[in-house]
């Protein structure tokens, strides 16, 4: 696993994120250096998709910085943050495979977009990200013709095209079964120290992100509320975190949407 | 009520300037549909050649009512020679453009709709952008522009097989004068008065036909019912733009020759 040192290729400062009078996140300090697999976990609607998104340049913080190989995000214009965006990966929740082209043009999408290779050298390249993610036997299927688990593989092998210094994964886990479930995970953490890159992804899989990440993040309410390495997480005392990772129904997140007693509404005076 | 009127025409008009603003983008992005023209010509394939039997079916048959018709009336006043006329001049002004552009509009536009609303309830657009590969270029202009340049394409099949269709119903089947059809269509059919102007009005319908289908694609709520408000918006909307724009052409284009 990986260690710490230098300056972080990703880090957000104080970070403020509003839509409109909304606001979604607050105070978001947080670093990722190379070599790490990072994991944002947090309930649905705690914020964390969007925390993704700003590191990705897709919405721009209201207050603090964000950077992303030492660049400020918030100073880029939009030539600048495609260029930083060729140096980085995403994985969507649902591959978000381009559904006109086969999983071979779809993995060779960003080399032809980006570069001026011969199509000899492209094949090449391709079947080996392929290979890597062990569906070179599939580069001629449509991706309506794969299941789940391997669409998400081939968005994977599309994302790494590039050989990305920053990947970037949402939901990664969500719908799989126990098995693609197990070899996405491992694909995550054997790519990311392939590549030397970093890796973050926002996930509420508890048992399969804490096997595979270095450090972990919760995020409650637009807030940073606890964060640490695995076993740090799994021995912590917060009562948030022990609610999350122990999948308890009650606690810090309660099981009934605040209301009157029920006493009063079965009374008929309150709703 | 007047509040809710108000928060209607505020939303138009927002919608309105997205709208400008979004066509002022497009054409900025538009490089690359010249600069990497088979994306372009993929699209001409699918919205241009696909759209080929409905248009060539569509004008003949327009083509043998107008025979009919026409003949009906002509021959009460002993002129049937001028049938050729009749039908020519029909197509070419209003019916091919017009009747063209709406064919085009529920069969390519609302295709190309539903194309990229669906890239976008699916998040493609979303993954392209973070590829650093603007959508906008990649897959919004290259449909705009393949729907442009096949209108008024269609637009010239569409008139041609009325015209056959006039021609067989007149000729063939009721035995209007063969040489009179024909000759007389050439000496009254002007080139620059009747044919350019039938193009530059086909060529007006493409441009909004286009933009009107790419923009509700590109704008849609991303969900399945959202898709299919945009389909629906966009056969509505080209079908009131054009027969708007044909009644704002006419009124320009042709006053009556002196």
């Amino acid at each position: 696993m990986s260690q710490q040192t230098g300056e972080a290729l990703v880090s957000l400062r104080d970070v403020r994120f509003a839509y409109g009078e909304r606001e979604v996140l607050r105070g978001i300090d947080l670093s990722i250096h190379r070599g790490q697999v990072v994991a944002i976990m947090g309930g649905s609607g705690c914020g964390k998709t969007t925390l993704l998104r700003l590191i990705g340049g897709q919405l721009r913080a209201s207050a603090g910085d964000v950077r992303v190989a030492g660049k400020s995000l918030n100073r880029l214009d939009t030539a600048g943050l495609y260029a930083l965006r060729r140096r980085m990966g995403m994985l969507f929740q649902f591959g978000a495979l381009f559904t006109d082209m086969s999983v071979f043009d779809n993995v060779a999408f960003p080399l032809r977009e980006h570069s001026d290779l011969p199509e000899a050298m492209i094949r090449d390249l391709v079947l080996m990200k392929l290979q890597a993610v062990g569906l070179r036997g599939a580069q001629a299927l449509m991706p309506a013709e794969l299941s789940g688990g391997m669409a998400r593989r081939v968005a994977l092998a599309r994302a790494i095209a590039l050989d990305p210094m920053l990947i970037m994964y949402d939901e990664p886990f969500a719908g799989l079964d126990p098995i693609s479930l197990g070899v996405i995970g491992q694909l995550i953490r054997r790519l990311n120290d392939a590549l030397g890159a970093a890796s973050i992804m926002v996930t509420h899989d508890v048992h399969e992100s804490l096997g595979i990440v270095d450090y972990v993040y919760f995020v409650s309410e637009g807030r940073i509320v606890a964060q640490g390495t695995p076993d740090e997480i799994r021995a912590s005392q917060d009562a948030f975190v022990h609610q999350f990772v122990h999948a308890e129904i009650d606690g810090p997140v309660p099981f009934h949407v605040p209301a009157a007693p029920m006493a009063e509404a079965l009374m008929g005076r309150a709703s | 009520m007047i509040r809710r009127i108000g928060a209607a025409a505020v939303d138009w008009v927002w919608r309105l300037g997205f709208a400008a603003r979004f066509m002022f983008l497009l054409l900025r992005y538009s490089g690359q549909s010249v600069s990497r023209l088979h994306l372009t010509i993929r699209e001409i394939y699918f919205s241009g050649v696909l759209s080929l039997l409905i248009i060539l079916v569509s004008g003949l048959f327009v083509g043998l009512v107008l025979g009919l018709q026409g003949y009906e009336t002509l021959q009460r006043y002993g002129s049937s020679e001028a049938l050729g006329v009749l039908v020519a001049l029909s197509l070419t002004r209003e019916l091919g453009p017009v009747v063209a552009a709406l064919l085009f509009a529920s069969r390519a536009g609302s295709a190309v709709t539903a194309e990229i609303g669906l890239m976008k309830t699916t998040e493609q657009l979303k993954a392209m952008d973070m590829m650093a590969v603007n959508p906008l270029a990649r897959v919004v202009a290259p449909r705009f522009w393949g729907g442009v340049i096949s209108m008024p394409l269609l637009a010239a099949l569409f008139s041609a097989m009325g015209i056959l269709g006039g021609w067989l119903i007149g000729v063939v089947f009721i035995g209007v004068d063969d040489g009179a059809f024909w000759s007389q269509m050439q000496a009254a059919v002007d080139f620059r008065y009747d044919i350019l102007n039938g193009v530059i009005k086909s060529v007006v319908f493409g441009v909004a036909v286009s933009l009107i289908a790419v923009f509700e694609g590109y704008d849609c709520v991303p969900t399945a019912e959202g898709v299919s408000r945009a389909i629906t918006r966009t056969v509505v909307s080209s079908a009131l733009a054009i027969l708007a724009l044909d009644f704002v052409l006419t009124s320009f284009m042709f006053r009556g020759q002196s």
